[in-house]
């Protein structure tokens, strides 16, 4: 097999024991890698339990994968996957880094992790040997503090073992913060100081597992690749291509912040209530001029560096520093708040991701709590005497702090948005469901569909696997766009980012080169990435044990969608219920799903998928 | 003929981290993606504060100066130090005589790893200017080297100057 190394690392934390898995070559032709390849370990494992099987248990696997492409295509990524603790299917997250190269160095495709360690522990992966060390002392640490206590021992650790062979570099390090530990459902699983695998909730899964971190380093080169001339060129060719996109280059998603409100009219505003807004103060320029010290940042292989590194240098949010902060940061953080203040935004993203939170999820809960604090829902007591006004920034971050300890409110707040509106509506007697902007227990990104001006549709959310997730999107027409192509760069584990600027049947030349085997553009979207599919749509309905989705009252939008945007140049525009109506029902003919959204036996059967049709129709949602 | 020595600079506060000097000197000399055989390796001691690190060219060569077996030597043309594979055994003594402690052991071959220059032509140098990141660039070597000497330093010492530029006082307590 070429572009793979050939091995799984699988650890399980009860028994402390590591054991080398292998995938068959016919596995990995049809699931890839990353999501895809989650997909099929997870549903081996867990599908015939999936609903009973709570995600911060025990039983619950957390993934860790690259696929062939990673470390090849330009931007190295890395897959985290396991049952998700927001919307109890399984959510493919991405983060960026060197972790996935390291792995792949060391001689590991991926790591499945199991079990539950009695205390706080960590793995360090060097070449072939992983240990499982203790934590003791880096757990309640914030992220910046782990890097630096990890990056300094696991680099002591490295030159112990090779000795002769100079100033070795740094490891890389996969961590949770406070959040994670705290088993938060919108704790997410940390890179560097910014970077987050943020959707599924991962972090609250490695910190119901007790582990505090994995480290990797590979001391080898990436695997063989089947054509390395044709590699050569297509990586020259590619970057080439995301040279072209200089703006994007230069700005990042961090024009965002203000274009998205200004241009488009579909930023969240005060909690999605407005998604218009037309402060100048927060354009790029401002960010750019004030607090980008590096206008390009990036990771292995990037050609495009669309990051930027950001610092708070003077005044009282001085020591921040977080990268960009990208456009989702800079929405759920700022405006989503009341915030148009880069400084204050740059303090709360850096924060942000000090405790290990997820900043849509995290910023989408806070948001949420303020929009009850300004209706007289939740009042100053319930907050332990936080402010929550629109706009102040040092009550958010207090609020933050609350929700990663899990203190007061905050362990409330940090189930996320769907199950804390669930919790406080009963405990405050009041439906709270027309303020939470959720998609199956995940909060939605920063991408409105009421002005039809973004790349989102009506059924972008509500029909996909990933459910909120805005790097999953469901689309027409399905067997060429849409959500199967996300699956394949969450598969093949690159940026996909730096697809923007290419044609898509480039991809499909990486993967002959690198793997060798010529997969279609159609194969992919009519048989293998649509099986991934098929099966994620399975878990997703399955869900369970705390929250069940039924497809045909939860296939929809939000509440909030569906009121008329009340500002901007696009006030009255709203989703139209039949339109959405219309695009839902061609979607579900579309991916081979019945009327009420459940996928047909003969779609499962035709694409092999016995097993599936077995259980949906054991638990009765295949009737 | 023109002489073609040259030196290598290196703006550390623009480096992108893309790493794709690493992967370009991998697949030049090594024909494959290997980032621990590069002959620049890009440190992280700190998040953000990325350091390419490769031979700096010093004028007294101290690590071929230093070598028990004589494998090392100086490229007339390029000024670039030459590693005679069949000589060198991978003592390490070149390593401790660098100012900078820059070269490093081939994680396969066991041979010290040098930046050979690429012949004058450096393939890093190249990566980095083609996305416009500029961090590394190429000089014609004139002059004394003295000063580019003092560019002969570990990862750590650089890291430790590199994060007050980027983030201040903050810098002090991340590393």
């Amino acid at each position: 097999m070429r572009g793979y190394a050939g091995k799984l690392l699988e650890i399980n934390l009860t028994t402390q024991k590591t054991r080398e898995t292998t995938i068959s070559e016919e596995i990995l032709q049809n699931y890839i890698g990353g999501r895809g390849l989650a997909a099929r370990i997870l549903w081996d494992r867990l599908g015939k339990k999936w609903e009973t099987t709570n995600p911060l248990e025990e039983e619950n696997l957390l993934l860790v994968l690259t696929g062939p492409l990673t470390g090849f295509f330009p931007g190295g990524r890395v897959c985290i996957s396991g049952k998700s603790p927001q919307s109890n299917g399984m959510i493919g997250s991405t983060v960026a880094g060197e972790f996935g190269i390291e792995l792949k160095c060391a001689g590991y495709d991926g790591l499945i992790i199991t079990g539950q360690a009695s205390k706080p522990c960590y793995i360090n992966i060097i070449d072939k040997d992983a240990t499982i060390n203790d934590a003791s002392h880096i757990w309640s640490k914030e992220g910046k503090e782990t890097v630096k206590i990890l990056t300094k021992e696991t680099r002591t650790t490295l030159q112990n073992r090779y000795p002769r062979y100079g100033i070795l570099k740094e490891p890389s390090i996969l961590y949770i913060g406070p959040a994670g530990e705290n088993k938060a459902r919108i704790a997410v699983v940390m890179a560097k100081w910014s970077h987050a695998a943020g959707y599924g909730g991962y972090g609250g899964v490695m910190g119901s597992k007790n582990l505090k971190a994995i480290v990797a380093k590979g001391m080898g080169p990436l695997p063989e690749v089947a054509d390395n001339e044709r590699a050569k060129a297509l990586i020259i060719k590619a970057c080439k291509d995301c040279y072209k996109a200089e703006l994007w280059r230069r700005w990042g998603t961090g024009g965002g912040g203000y274009s998205f409100g200004a241009s488009t009219s579909s930023e969240p505003v005060r909690n999605w209530q407005e998604e218009w807004h037309d402060e100048k103060g927060y354009a790029v320029d401002k960010f750019e001029q004030r607090l980008w010290i590096k206008q390009y940042w990036g990771d292995f292989g990037c050609p495009t560096t669309c990051l930027k590194l950001a610092t708070t240098k003077t005044g009282p949010f001085k020591g921040a520093i977080t990268d960009n902060p990208d456009y989702e940061m800079q929405a759920f953080l700022g405006p989503n708040l009341g915030i148009f203040v880069p400084e204050e935004n740059v303090y709360l993203s850096s924060l942000i991701d000090d405790l290990g939170l997820c900043g849509i999820q995290g910023g989408g809960v806070l948001g949420f709590a303020a929009e009850l604090y300004q209706r007289g829902i939740l009042i100053k007591e319930d907050l332990d005497g936080i402010d929550l006004k629109w706009g102040n920034a040092k009550a958010f971050a207090a609020l933050a702090r609350k929700i990663a300890n899990r203190d007061g409110i905050g362990d409330v707040l940090a189930e996320g948005t769907y199950r804390a509106a669930l919790k406080l509506g009963r405990m405050k007697g009041v439906d709270l469901s027309p303020y939470m902007v959720v998609e199956k227990g995940v909060s939605i990104g920063a991408h409105g569909i009421r002005s039809g001006k973004d790349f989102g549709s009506n059924i972008s959310y509500a029909c996909s696997v990933q459910a909120g997730d805005h790097t999953s999107m469901a689309g027409l027409p399905a067997d060429s766009s849409g959500e199967i192509s996300d699956v394949l760069h969450d598969s093949g584990v690159y940026c996909s980012f730096n697809t923007f600027a290419l044609e898509e049947d480039l991809i499909f030349e990486f993967l002959d080169a690198v793997t060798g085997w010529k997969i279609m553009r159609e194969e992919w979207y009519k048989d293998k990435g649509f099986r991934i599919l098929q099966i994620q749509r399975a878990m997703l309905l399955l869900g369970g044990p705390d929250a069940k989705w039924n497809s045909e009252r939860d296939d929809t939008n939000p509440p909030r969608f569906y009121e008329p945007l009340p500002t901007g140049p696009y006030a009255g525009k709203t989703t139209n219920r039949k339109a959405f109506e219309d695009s839902k029902r061609e979607y579900y003919e579309a991916v081979g799903w019945d009327k009420k959204g459940i996928p047909k036996p003969e779609t499962l059967r035709h694409l092999g998928l016995q097993d599936v049709e077995e259980k949906l129709r054991a638990v009765n949602i295949i009737t | 003929m023109a002489s073609r020595k040259i030196w290598i600079t290196r703006d550390y506060v623009k480096c992108s981290g893309c790493r794709k000097c690493e992967i370009a000197c991998s697949l030049f000399h090594e024909n494959k993606i290997w980032p621990e055989a590069s002959r620049v390796r890009v440190f992280m001691l700190v998040p953000g504060a990325e350091v390419p690190h490769l031979c700096v060219q010093c004028d007294d060569y101290p690590c071929a100066e230093s070598c028990p077996v004589k494998a090392l030597s100086v490229n007339e043309k390029t000024g670039a130090v030459q590693v005679d594979e069949a000589k060198c055994t991978g003592c390490g003594i070149c390593i401790d005589a660098c100012p900078g402690k820059i070269p490093h052991l081939h994680p396969s071959r066991k041979r010290i790893l040098i930046c050979d220059l690429c012949n004058g032509k450096p393939e890093c140098v190249k990566v980095c200017q083609e996305g416009k990141w500029n961090a590394l660039g190429k000089v014609k070597r004139r002059g004394s080297a003295a000063s580019m000497k003092a560019y002969a330093r570990t990862p750590e010492e650089i890291t430790k100057e590199l994060v007050i530029n980027l983030y201040g006082e903050k810098g002090e307590e991340l590393i």
